[in-house]
């Protein structure tokens, strides 16, 4: 069930969050072009969270969002680990403003009937839009809910017909220095990689994403095209994606590379297995007050009861 | 030179508050109280105000080492007067670090301290850094100088050891970046390596003679090179 833009913003707003800049857009869009509205686009430009983004064409997917308010906007697209652009939290924002997402292209390989390389345009074409609001728990032990728009990436990957080698799909980044002054440092290995088993890549759960808050995905966060993965940590959500290749072994994935004791393949969100340099047992929530307690972290970010399946019988203190 | 104690003194002192009342200050727009809209310290608080405490720990902890080199090239005694006030500006800065870790951070939550302490590494030198730091508070008044004359100055050499365990924690702390930490090794080891080059110029000169044989046979060595 697809809906227009002006459709869609009604279902969304209350239901989702109290969000002020988010709420006087949706009012610019009813019609109301007041002056509280042209100064929140004002406040868009000067703050440079990015152009003000076109507004997407989707559902919203309650069956797979949680009931949690989401972070605000603004927290969501300043507070970003995207070491391509810097490795400061505020570095993306900054960094990635001027980088080109179209024209875009998405290199297909590997064990599949169909490969090549396609166009943004192509990738996106046959897949309706849906909005889920998801949690978010970085490594790093901080966490937030994140509205996001995408589609499941199990019906991507069904278009290309993998063989029966394809055991894992591979993604990569864009490697591109001049527009990435992250990549102009050797702080990784570029290009980012990341790795799925292929029962992990065609989970409902795991989301190829596309927007964010009802609109396109700011650069600072992905843009054009991204990973969710919501009960891994964050790191496993890679960003920008050029590539997506079938596997028949796993992947060395890019922070496992540079911290093999630190991060392991998989990175399911479990608090029974600390970072050796951090507990992972709490987290701390984004953007809530300065005395709020941290948080206790749930078993595969609280997706244990749809996803901890996957790893029966599995050791996940020896495959963390 | 009475403009020291009432001019310069309290102007740099001053000076030295201003990372704390800008922390205070976000810490007041983090907690909604109005009138402090333009200090944000973004989305993750807490975590700016950890780090702040503990980088500005580490730069009054170099300052405070970089008075006596500066007397030195300088000539004037007048750096050491400030030494004091960086040193305990050092301890202020990690006592903050260490508020704000156990208030903020943990919720003050002390069950979760002691197993950090124990299981972390970079949590265990950085806390034996912060104890080391206690004495040489206590005794930084006059009076306690006078009482342990010589004891004194051996007593305040740990600040090499602080210093080094507090990068180390640094060091150990970050995630993957390490481009800062590098910055304070190597201020360090300019500071303390400076040390050592002056020790042995001293020794040498009053001619402790195995020193001496060995600098004779390193200068040896490298003209027969």
């Amino acid at each position: 069930m697809r809906k227009s833009p002006a459709e869609s913003g009604k279902i969304v707003p209350s239901d989702i969050t109290p969000y002020e800049k988010y709420l006087s857009r949706r009012a610019l869009i009813a019609g109301g072009i007041g002056l509280a509205a042209a100064q929140s686009i004002g406040g868009f430009a000067r703050n440079a969270y990015g152009q003000p983004a076109a507004a997407l064409t989707y559902v919203r997917n309650a069956e797979f969002s949680v009931a949690e308010a989401p972070n605000s906007y603004k927290d969501i697209t300043t507070y970003n680990n995207f070491y391509e652009f810097g490795t400061d939290k505020s570095d993306p924002a900054e960094n990635a403003q001027k980088f080109r997402t179209r024209p875009w292209n998405v290199a297909v390989g590997g064990e599949a009937e169909i490969t090549g390389t396609f166009t943004l345009e192509d990738i996106l074409k046959p897949h309706p839009l849906q909005e889920r609001i998801y949690r978010l728990r970085c490594v790093e032990a901080w966490s937030m809910v994140v509205p996001w728009i995408g589609f499941p990436l199990g019906d991507l990957i069904k278009r290309f017909k993998p063989t029966q080698k394809a055991k894992f799909v591979e993604f990569k980044t864009l490697y591109d220095p001049q527009q990435m002054p992250g990549e102009r440092s050797r702080v990784l290995d570029w290009p980012y990689v990341e790795s799925l088993r292929m029962d992990e890549a065609m989970h409902p759960l795991t989301l190829m994403v596309v927007g964010l808050y009802g609109k396109v995905v700011p650069n600072q966060n992905g843009a054009p095209l991204r990973l969710i993965v919501p009960w891994k940590y964050g790191f496993k959500g890679i960003k920008s994606i050029v590539s997506i290749k079938f596997t028949e072994r796993p992947s060395r994935t890019t922070w496992s590379i540079a911290a093999p004791n630190e991060y392991g393949y998989f990175a399911n969100v479990n608090p029974a297995v600390d970072h050796p340099r951090w507990s992972q047992a709490t987290e701390r929530h984004i953007g809530g007050s300065l005395f709020d307690q941290r948080r206790p972290t749930l078993p595969f970010n609280g997706y244990a009861d749809q996803v901890a399946g996957l790893y029966s019988g599995m050791d996940l203190r020896k495959f963390f | 030179m009475w403009q020291i104690r009432w001019v310069f003194k309290p102007i740099v002192f001053l000076a030295c508050l201003i990372p704390a009342l800008h922390l205070a200050a976000g810490a007041l727009n983090a907690s909604g109280v109005p009138g402090f809209g333009g200090m944000s310290l973004g989305a993750d608080p807490v975590k700016v105000m950890l780090h702040t405490c503990g980088r500005w720990t580490l730069n009054f902890l170099m300052i405070t080492l970089c008075m006596s080199p500066l007397r030195d090239l300088t000539r004037l005694n007048l750096w050491l007067r400030f030494r004091r006030m960086f040193g305990l500006f050092a301890f202020f800065y990690v006592s903050l670090h260490l508020t704000v870790y156990l208030l903020l951070d943990q919720s003050g939550k002390l069950g979760a301290l002691w197993p950090d302490i124990v299981k972390r590494p970079f949590i265990t030198i950085g806390m034996l850094g912060l104890l080391l730091l206690i004495p040489l508070a206590l005794t930084s008044t006059a009076k306690a100088q006078r009482r342990l004359g010589r004891k004194w100055t051996q007593l305040h050499r740990l600040i090499y050891v602080i210093a080094v365990l507090g990068v180390w924690h640094f060091w150990w702390g970050v995630k993957k970046d390490i481009s800062e930490p590098r910055l304070y090794v190597c201020g360090l080891a300019l500071l303390l390596g400076y040390r050592l080059w002056m020790r042995r110029k001293s020794l040498t000169r009053i001619g402790a003679a195995s020193l001496a044989r060995i600098s004779v046979a390193r200068f040896a060595r490298t003209d027969g090179a």
